[in-house]
């Protein structure tokens, strides 16, 4: 009998891990536990809670900035934008600067989440390219919300010995990913509004489109394409690039730097070049906000402040290698860096390009509808 | 009194780790984003992609328990006959890699079924074909065997190896051959073993994610990658609760068979 009930709790258990590691159980944390301390931080001085994606900072400047300030940093890790928001929509835990992505950034104005930054606080703003403040009115309409830390683009990344043995040309275009001879050799992201923004663009539609015929269309489109696909993925398409799996991949521009360094480095013998598709394609940025419920928003801006900082943004530059808004990083950068084209696009060659927009819960479930189905077919 | 203080911590241990979370999702799965009573998130799964997706997750996780059953039984009957030493030997040899973790196994079957990887490298010295092995069913049911076939070996190899020699030496005395042997003793005696096990592969096999994303290139989605991209992808955590618990009823159904087959807890894995 004992053991009878040994077994029911084994599979309950196991039924209850199952599931529970459905809840983005790889989050990763390298700071403390901010609940713990939590009492400590009411005082609301010395301490400041992040709120960062993964390797998105030099871990060097977050020492640099304690020694400097005196304020302890409490430094937590996220993985995807849906993944932070509920936890700062709770408040369980409340953190003092956090970087989202664009549309996500629109959500959180749109359901009173942020704080608006005082900027009197934060000079070194104007080390950040106008070009970017204006770019981030497209979520934030009156930049009082955000501060741009990091940007790109997504493009098509092609190994060009491979595209050489199939006979195709180098990709231009999003619709060269619909070409039969790429059977098997296509590497898509593996999230929804990427992968609809490839479809969208590709019939020259807004990649924000709400209209059900075109986003009809973009599903159709990707089923059509499924057979093609050899995997979706998401940050695996810059190491199955550089290990040859692929013949072209979508990929975020930021690994550009360091796929380009990879490939010379292991003394490959095929090059991967990076493209921006002809009709346009996803502009994103990462911004610094402080949300409404933060504990020490003073902190929070010294942060802020301290990260715009020349230095310390060609630091972060260095190590994320995805382009810096930064103007006053860039000046500080080698010229070679500065002219390459697939790290630092030149701004007329975006004309095309849109930022994400928060499209609301609804929309976004029938975006969530139409990926399970194409990805169910 | 005292035995009621020593109880403690597994009471806190359950009510928090086990009871809380369960009553959490049912308390999600039948509600909707206002908190409003629904059912419509487990109805939900009558939509052709969830059924397709749990049609799939069924049709993989029993393969994957058919050919784990076929693997473990021979080897658990081998095990059975061999000496206490070298059986616990081999046993060891079969956990060891369950010490490692689960996830660093699976991808490292990722590099070997690549198009470029370690089992294609080698067909290529023998001037063989590369063989599309990843992102297929076969490379996903490869890795659900792949792990959970220790699963399926200890009960079995538990209920054998209490199977007394004078029961089997009784029936041979009686005139029984190998095969009937086989037949009227061996299986009927280990079928506890045998439900149990097939319990501890079916289920995992059944809610998997993560073997389907790593081995399947995301383009199967199975019923457990549904819900896990109802929760991280989706922020639908309403949905991917219901649908959880559409998920439990399997599991209640495994734990109804295990109750009936396996009165006496002998095929309890350890």
């Amino acid at each position: 009998m004992k053991k009878k009930i040994f077994v029911y709790s084994m599979v309950a258990v196991m039924a209850v891990t199952v599931m529970a590691g459905c809840n983005g159980g790889d989050s990763g944390s390298t700071g403390e536990n901010p609940s713990d301390k939590k009492e400590a931080g009411e005082a609301g001085s010395d301490e400041l809670y992040v709120y960062n994606w993964g390797e998105y900072i030099d871990e060097d400047v977050i020492t640099q900035f304690e020694e400097e300030t005196g304020i302890r940093v409490v430094y937590d890790l996220f993985e995807t934008n849906e993944e932070m928001y509920p936890i700062i929509e709770a408040g369980a835990v409340t953190y003092d600067a956090v970087c989202p992505s664009d549309y996500m950034i629109q959500k959180m104005v749109d359901n009173d989440l942020l704080a608006e930054i005082n900027f009197e606080n934060i000079p070194n703003k104007d080390q950040i390219d106008p070009a970017y403040m204006e770019m981030s009115k497209a979520f934030d309409p009156e930049n009082k919300f955000s501060v741009p830390y990091c940007w790109g683009t997504v493009g098509i990344l092609y190994n060009t010995k491979r595209l050489g043995e199939l006979g195709v040309e180098p990709p231009t275009k999003w619709a060269d990913l619909w070409d039969e001879r790429l059977s098997g050799e296509i590497l898509m992201q593996d999230s929804v509004r990427d992968a609809f923004m490839v479809a969208l663009k590709r019939d020259g539609f807004s990649m924000n489109s709400e209209d059900e015929v075109q986003l009809q269309q973009a599903k159709q489109a990707l089923i059509d394409q499924k057979p093609l696909v050899q995997a979706y993925v998401i940050d695996q398409v810059r190491d199955k690039m550089i290990g040859g799996e692929a013949a072209v991949g979508v990929i975020y521009s930021g690994e550009m730097l360091y796929i380009q360094e990879e490939v010379a480095d292991l003394g490959l013998d095929y090059t991967l070049e990076y493209v921006l598709p002809e009709e346009g394609t996803n502009l994103w940025l990462d911004s610094w906000v402080i949300p409404k419920n933060a504990k020490n928003k003073e902190n929070a801006e010294k942060w802020i402040d301290f990260l715009c900082r020349p230095e310390i943004a060609k630091a972060n530059f260095e190590y994320i290698t995805y382009p810096t808004p930064n103007k006053g990083a860039f000046d500080l950068l080698d010229e070679e860096l500065q002219n390459n084209k697939s790290v630092f696009p030149d701004m007329d060659s975006l004309v095309n390009c849109e930022v994400f927009h928060y499209l609301g819960d609804e929309v976004d479930s029938i975006y969530n509808d139409l990926w399970k189905e194409v990805k169910s077919n | 009194m005292s035995k009621k203080i020593l109880a403690a911590p597994y009471l806190i241990w359950m009510t928090g780790f086990i009871v809380i979370p369960l009553a959490l999702i049912v308390y999600y799965g039948l509600t909707d984003r206002s908190g409003a009573f629904t059912v419509a998130n487990v109805a939900s799964i009558a939509t052709p992609e969830h059924i397709k997706a749990l049609w799939l997750s069924l049709g993989l996780s029993l393969a994957s328990t058919v050919v784990c059953l076929l693997l473990a039984y021979p080897l658990a009957m081998i095990l059975r006959n061999r000496g206490i030493g070298r059986s616990s030997f081999i046993v060891f040899i079969f956990i060891l890699p369950m010490w490692m973790n689960f996830l660093l196994r699976t991808m490292a079957w990722q590099t070997l079924l690549e198009k470029n990887g370690v089992i294609n490298g080698i067909l290529s010295v023998f001037h063989l074909p590369g063989q599309n092995l990843i992102n297929t069913s076969g490379a996903i049911i490869l890795g659900m065997v792949y792990n959970f076939l220790p699963f399926m070996v200890l009960p079995v190899y538990n209920v054998l190896s209490k199977i007394d020699n004078d029961t089997i030496n009784a029936a041979r005395d009686l005139g029984a051959n190998e095969f009937q042997t086989f037949l009227r003793v061996w299986l009927p005696l280990s079928v506890p073993g045998i439900i149990s096990g097939i319990t501890m592969v079916f289920v995992p096999a059944l809610t998997t994610f993560v073997i389907s994303n790593l081995l399947g290139g995301s383009k199967i989605l199975l019923i457990g990658n549904v819900i896990e991209q109802e929760f991280t992808r989706g922020s639908n955590w309403h949905l991917g609760s219901g649908l959880s618990l559409v998920l439990m009823v399997f599991i209640l159904i495994s734990m109804a068979v295990i109750a009936k087959y396996d009165k006496n807890g002998e095929g309890s894995a350890f």
